[in-house]
């Protein structure tokens, strides 16, 4: 059993008390909400007439259903209109404080908190949404749950949990130039698989981790549930304190010195025990691009498609499955594989961070015929500093569509699909069969600057060739 | 008539039955995705198994006029994997089923029927395979489910069933409701609030 890690220490703040079935009740110090897995919390708490207990510690906003191209309400498709007024109206009616469209802070939910401050180390956050371990950057135990854990965490601030184990995975080295926290992610994803993680938090660290900026943290956080984890952490530091200063939510004067105390004592020991440990070097990883269906289907740039009949036995049926769904032939390289949409954004790499990276490729080049390329900002936020620093016009010369803020093509519950066969290079976390909106679409993931490539090439490049000096 | 949902002690369980075959059923045929976008559960009832359902023009188990009403559902190896949704057990619930009865459960799956009120039992390959025979012979039977017991029976057989402990005691004393014992702990969680720094200030 772990102890003594931040994972420990974080959990036992929050303890309320045992609950008969072996599970614990731990107290939820964040949780934010947004139209799509909120509605039906709210109508079962209408249903047994309670009310939301602790209103201000529940934040909204909306991020899954908004239109990227044209967001005057209401929205042309009904659906998401009725999303949406049901979600005003019950943060109306219970004192919930909601970021909409035009607030200036609405955006992809695991983008908008961190700007505002909200996440912040040492706290629990939960969301009903798998990706809210992105939150754990800050050194926070950050889990997704579902929509009646979202009804109990209204009802009574806290939720029926299992503690769960903790694997610390160290990377040592730094990344190379050209390779990003995404391909590390992609990286570790692939080495440990998708199920890997089950049961487990992952604590990253080591020093290739520690020199990430905050929104490189959060971008392998993010990812930690695509592992299986169902909540990845990196313990705060002068990085995380860094971009914590002067936000909005943060604590000022003389509570932010109690605060940085705080934090600074929840860092996992240097004695603390681990129920797993693996080691990494971060200098070997290339460029990673998945080419199968799962996440965890990974190789670098300079690898080909894996043959499904040498791989480990339990892998071949899945590998065979992705060959035939890709439509992509084993022992062929990846780079070179014709593309037909490039997606940029999402709560994993939809970043202020990520779209100057990505700019750097496009400047000054095109993006290659027939390709559909576009950029969805994370949030309200990453949009205007991008404006402000001219980030939006590069991509447009070069060809992009530049999109207001939202999840967008990530899981295409907007306008924002595939459609029929068509194959995307894309900056977000699933490649699931039919995530991007055609039952038959089929998704490459890869960093935000590998889209870029991609763009201008109109097939898998490995993004390093397009660097300048 | 419509039948309420469950709650408190989940003991006995009536009904008649009906069969879906196959391993692997995952939460994605059982509600696809594209239901995802409502705002209540209401609806889903009529949504369970779209797909299947309109590929099998009427044929399907869920749309037969014998199995109208029935509310016990027998199913095969690792029924409800893949997504974690809740819409699922939420549209079977909705749907009219009360009890689930297979070889295996995805492990989320039974979590989410569980906080729901909704058992769902176990057993081996070879009885669950003649349970449903039995059900598929004549779907006007009743049959008796009972939690103490771990059995359920019609006139003639009684098949032994199986449930994980801490599932069981939660379904027999009705604390199954994750809600309401959470608020149970008011007092502990003042005092939870009390010693957060984050919620004091950082004094
Ligand atoms: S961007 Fe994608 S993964 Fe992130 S919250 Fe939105 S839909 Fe979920």
């Amino acid at each position: 059993m772990s102890s003594g890690t931040l994972y420990d220490k974080v959990w036992n703040f929050h303890q309320v008390k045992e609950l008969p079935g072996g599970s614990t009740q731990l107290f939820v110090g964040l949780h934010l909400i947004h139209e799509v897995t909120s509605p039906q919390a709210f109508s079962a708490l209408n249903e047994k007439n309670l009310e939301v207990k602790f209103p201000n510690l529940t934040v909204a906003t909306v991020d899954h259903i908004v239109p990227t191209i044209n967001q005057q309400r209401p929205f042309s498709d009904p659906l998401a209109e009725e999303m949406l007024t049901t979600l005003e109206k019950n943060c109306k009616t219970h004192g919930i404080k909601f970021h909409g469209i035009g607030s200036n802070a609405q955006g992809v939910v695991h983008v908008m908190a961190p700007e505002l401050g909200l996440t912040q180390p040492g706290m629990t956050v939960a969301c009903g949404d798998s990706h809210t371990s992105t939150h754990g950057a800050f050194g926070a135990i950050a889990f997704g749950i579902g929509t009646s854990q979202v009804r109990d965490v209204l009802a009574s601030q806290s939720l029926a949990m299992k503690k769960l184990k903790v694997r610390r995975i160290w990377v040592d080295g730094s990344l190379q130039k050209g390779v990003y926290a995404k391909d590390l992610i992609l990286h570790i994803i692939r080495l440990l698989g998708v199920k890997g993680g089950v049961g487990f938090a992952y604590e990253f660290a080591g020093p290739a981790i520690e020199k990430l900026s905050m929104e490189g943290r959060m971008t392998i956080c993010n990812m930690a549930i695509e592992g299986g984890a169902r909540c990845g952490y990196i313990n705060p530091d002068e990085t995380t304190f860094e971009y914590l200063k002067g936000k909005k939510y943060s604590p000022k004067g003389q509570e932010w010195d109690n605060a940085i105390k705080w934090w600074e004592s929840l860092v996992s020991d240097s004695e603390a025990k681990f129920d797993d440990e693996i080691q990494l070097d971060g200098s070997s990883i290339e460029p990673t691009v998945t080419w199968g269906i799962t996440p965890g289907q990974g190789i670098s740039i300079k690898e080909k498609i894996p043959n499904p009949e040498e791989l480990p036995k339990n892998e071949q049926q899945i590998a065979k499955d992705a060959c035939k769904y890709m439509n992509l032939e084993a022992d062929q390289p990846i780079e070179g594989t014709s593309i037909d949409v490039c997606f940029i954004g999402s709560c994993t790499n939809g970043r202020l961070s990520d779209l100057q990276e990505a700019s750097k490729i496009v400047k000054g080049r095109k993006v290659s015929a027939g390709i559909k390329a576009f950029v969805v900002p994370g949030s309200q936020k990453v949009a205007k500093e991008a404006k402000q620093k001219g980030i939006d016009k590069i991509f447009l010369t070069a060809g992009f569509e530049w999109r207001e803020p939202g999840c967008s093509m990530c899981l295409a519950m907007n306008p924002d699909k595939l459609e029929g066969r068509q194959i995307s290079a894309s900056s977000s976390n699933r490649n699931f069969k039919g995530r991007q909106g055609s039952a038959n679409g089929r998704t490459l993931l890869m960093s935000p600057a590998m889209v870029a490539a991609a763009a201008i090439n109109g097939k898998v490049t490995d993004v390093r060739k397009l660097l300048r000096e | 008539m419509k039948q309420e949902f469950p709650k408190g002690e989940i003991n006995t369980i009536k009904g008649r039955s009906l069969v879906i075959k196959g391993d692997d059923i995952d939460t994605d045929r059982i509600i696809p995705a594209r239901f995802l976008k409502c705002v209540s559960f209401s609806a889903l009832g009529e949504q369970v198994f779209a797909d299947d359902r309109k590929e099998l023009k009427g044929n399907h188990p869920f749309d037969l006029k014998q199995h109208k009403g029935s509310n016990i559902l027998v199913v095969n190896d690792n029924f409800g994997c893949g997504s974690s949704r809740e819409h699922a057990p939420q549209a079977l619930m909705r749907w009219g089923i009360r009890l689930i009865i297979g070889e295996s459960f995805a492990e989320i799956f039974f979590g989410n029927c569980l906080a729901l009120g909704i058992p769902c039992m176990t057993a081996s390959k070879k009885e669950i395979t003649k349970l449903q025979n039995l059900v598929n012979e004549n779907s006007n039977q009743i049959w008796d489910f009972n939690l103490k017991e771990l059995s359920i029976s019609n006139q003639k057989e009684s098949f032994k069933l199986e449930m994980e402990g801490g599932a069981y005691k939660m379904l027999c004393s009705g604390k199954w409701d994750a809600t309401s014992q959470l608020l149970d702990a008011e007092k502990k969680i003042k005092t939870t609030v009390k010693n957060l720094p984050y919620l004091n200030n950082f004094k």
